[in-house]
């Protein structure tokens, strides 16, 4: 491919996001992901590389009156059917030194605990870190779209896209595609000009900017923990155990978040991973080297538990009752 | 008054599906019983294909769409091989596979996919999919009917999950080999739907000795050079009531 018709591509902004649409929303043809891509293409314009030649997504769609409903009868809750991830705890917060973000990597469908290894944070570039509540792939296919839609606009305007114009981006994408069934709850966390920023999206539309935030089923108990103990003045140090231990807060108590904590700090110079902790592990022997203690209350009840050896005595009686 | 009906194109045939990365080889492991309600369709139907000498895809539950997807997939990469005179690496037939679909997130494949095999480093490799593209790089992964038997005894086995005391990193081929076996054993006894064949299909990096592989029953080699990764096929035989 010339050189010329490489920067005709890529030199305007051929997919407008607000044009986005279902090409086939009111076509009949029910399967055509691949139809439309010239020959010379075929096999380097798999996948996002054919959207600068196509103008936008291409998504088939099943020939019924309402898709939208075809969707939801096949998916969500209904059992036997496909089952998409749910269930999860992610936060994201501001302070003096940058943004903490931390996650649970638990998977769920139904009661099945279907992965304990899954990155709910995804790389959108050096600088840029989003949250994945909701639809696995949703987040996973939109954030790396967003991924490529912030590189061309370093390319063509010769500086990074902002956290706020980044945000705006997906919301406006996902606005697009409003009542259709994709499931999204992101934090878009970053540093640009304007120092840390993070920004809540979601897949109603919604956009907010703030300095806290938790989302996901586990949402509340980590808030307990993060508006219990965050100020803008924090350490890094205290910043990051903040996040982890908000995170092991919400996986004690919310069923459909475990397994483990992914912890990363954004700083000026971009996101770095912090590490990756286990949450028995922190409930035991808390994190190692900050902390010598379990974050479990264990070690402040010490031995007036109910299942004290006097108690233990004082419920046997009463087995023997019943 | 008018009755209401809904167009259901899914059904589930059941089965399940398996692979294992090694640190220079990776295993991908099916049953061949194909069921439909309690009726056993065909005792004989492959879940797990070649793609390439260095990766294999299995594929798990509505067959007619699982059939569509690999043949979908193999057409990707045949174009690829034209356009650029190479095989596509593990990286991309993993991202290609996402796109694939996500391309139908809003009439799903009602597949679960895992993709085995070798990657650009020369190490084992497993990819697990979810029906609309979401996915991960794992060591090991169980899909279908009988996941939630076999999955925790590959937690434990591969993992470690639960276990004291010391434990190799890498385990050695022949004792992967034995572990799927016995998943599938094992899921037969307790799986209605599981059973009749085992095809298990071994990748194995460029330059990696087959010593191991010598003499295990079964056995067929479906690459033609040893020059670099090589794929071979192992069929047993499972319970078939």
């Amino acid at each position: 491919m010339s050189m010329h018709s490489f920067v005709a591509r890529f030199s305007s902004s051929a997919a407008d996001p607000l044009s986005l649409s279902l090409q086939s929303r009111n076509a009949t043809q029910a399967d055509d992901e691949d139809a439309g891509i010239p020959i010379e293409l075929w096999g380097s314009q798999a996948g996002f590389g054919s959207l600068a030649s196509q103008g936008g997504h291409s998504f088939a769609v099943p020939k019924v009156p309402n898709p939208a409903e075809f969707l939801r009868m096949h998916t969500d809750e209904h059992e036997g059917k496909i089952k998409i991830q749910h269930g999860t705890t992610c936060l994201a917060f501001r302070f003096k030194g940058g943004v903490i973000v931390a996650v649970d990597s638990r998977a769920s469908a139904g009661s099945y605990i279907a992965s304990g290894t899954v990155k709910k944070v995804l790389e959108i570039n050096k600088y840029l870190l989003g949250t994945m509540a909701g639809g696995g792939a949703d987040c996973q296919y939109w954030e790396t779209y967003l991924g490529i839609q912030c590189r061309l606009h370093e390319l063509r305007n010769g500086e990074r896209m902002s956290v706020a114009a980044a945000s705006k981006y997906l919301a406006n994408l996902v606005y697009g595609y409003k009542g259709m069934g994709l499931s999204m709850a992101t934090m878009i966390c970053g540093w640009d000009k304007s120092g840390p920023a993070v920004y809540y999206v979601d897949s109603d539309g919604t956009r907010m900017k703030g300095d806290v935030f938790s989302v996901g089923s586990g949402s509340t108990f980590a808030y307990g923990v993060l508006d219990q103990g965050y100020k803008w003045d924090l350490s890094d140090e205290e910043a990051q155990e903040l996040g982890r231990r908000s995170i092991y807060a919400a996986g004690h108590r919310d069923a459909y978040t475990g397994n483990t904590v992914n912890l990363y700090h954004v700083r000026e110079n971009g996101w770095e991973f912090i590490n990756n902790y286990d949450i028995s592990k922190l409930h035991y022997e808390g994190p190692g080297g900050i902390t010598s203690e379990g974050y479990g209350y264990s070690v402040r009840t010490a031995e007036q538990t109910s299942r004290s050896a006097e108690n233990d005595a004082m419920q046997e009686v009463e087995g023997d009752l019943v | 008054m008018a009755q209401q009906r809904s167009f259901n194109p899914y059904t589930e045939n059941g089965g399940t599906i398996l692979a294992i990365a090694g640190a220079d080889f990776a295993v991908v492991a099916g049953d061949t019983r194909q069921t439909e309600g309690y009726s056993i369709q065909t005792r004989y139907a492959p879940k797990v294909f070649r793609l390439t000498d260095k990766a294999v895809l299995a594929v798990n539950g509505f067959a007619a769409d699982g059939n569509m997807f690999v043949k979908k997939v193999k057409q990707r990469l045949e174009w690829y091989k034209h356009a650029h005179s190479k095989d596509m690496p593990l990286q991309s037939i993993a991202r290609l596979i996402q796109t694939m679909l996500y391309a139908k997130r809003f009439f799903p494949y009602y597949v679960y996919n895992i993709l085995g095999g070798i990657d650009e480093q020369g190490k084992g490799a497993v990819y697990s999919f979810d029906p609309v593209g979401s996915y991960e790089r794992e060591t090991c992964r169980a899909a279908g009917a009988a996941q939630s038997l076999v999955q925790p005894f590959l937690d434990n086995q591969i993992y470690f999950k639960n276990q004291t005391g010391e434990h190799p990193t890498h385990l050695p081929l022949p004792h992967v080999l034995q572990l799927v076996t016995d998943s599938f054993t094992g899921a037969t006894e307790r799986h209605i739907e599981v059973g009749d064949g085992l095809e298990m299909f071994v990748i194995l990096a460029r330059g990696r000795g087959s010593q191991e592989l010598e003499g295990v029953a079964g056995i067929r080699e479906v690459t033609t050079s040893d020059e670099r990764e090589r794929v071979f096929v192992i069929n047993r035989d499972l319970k078939r009531d």
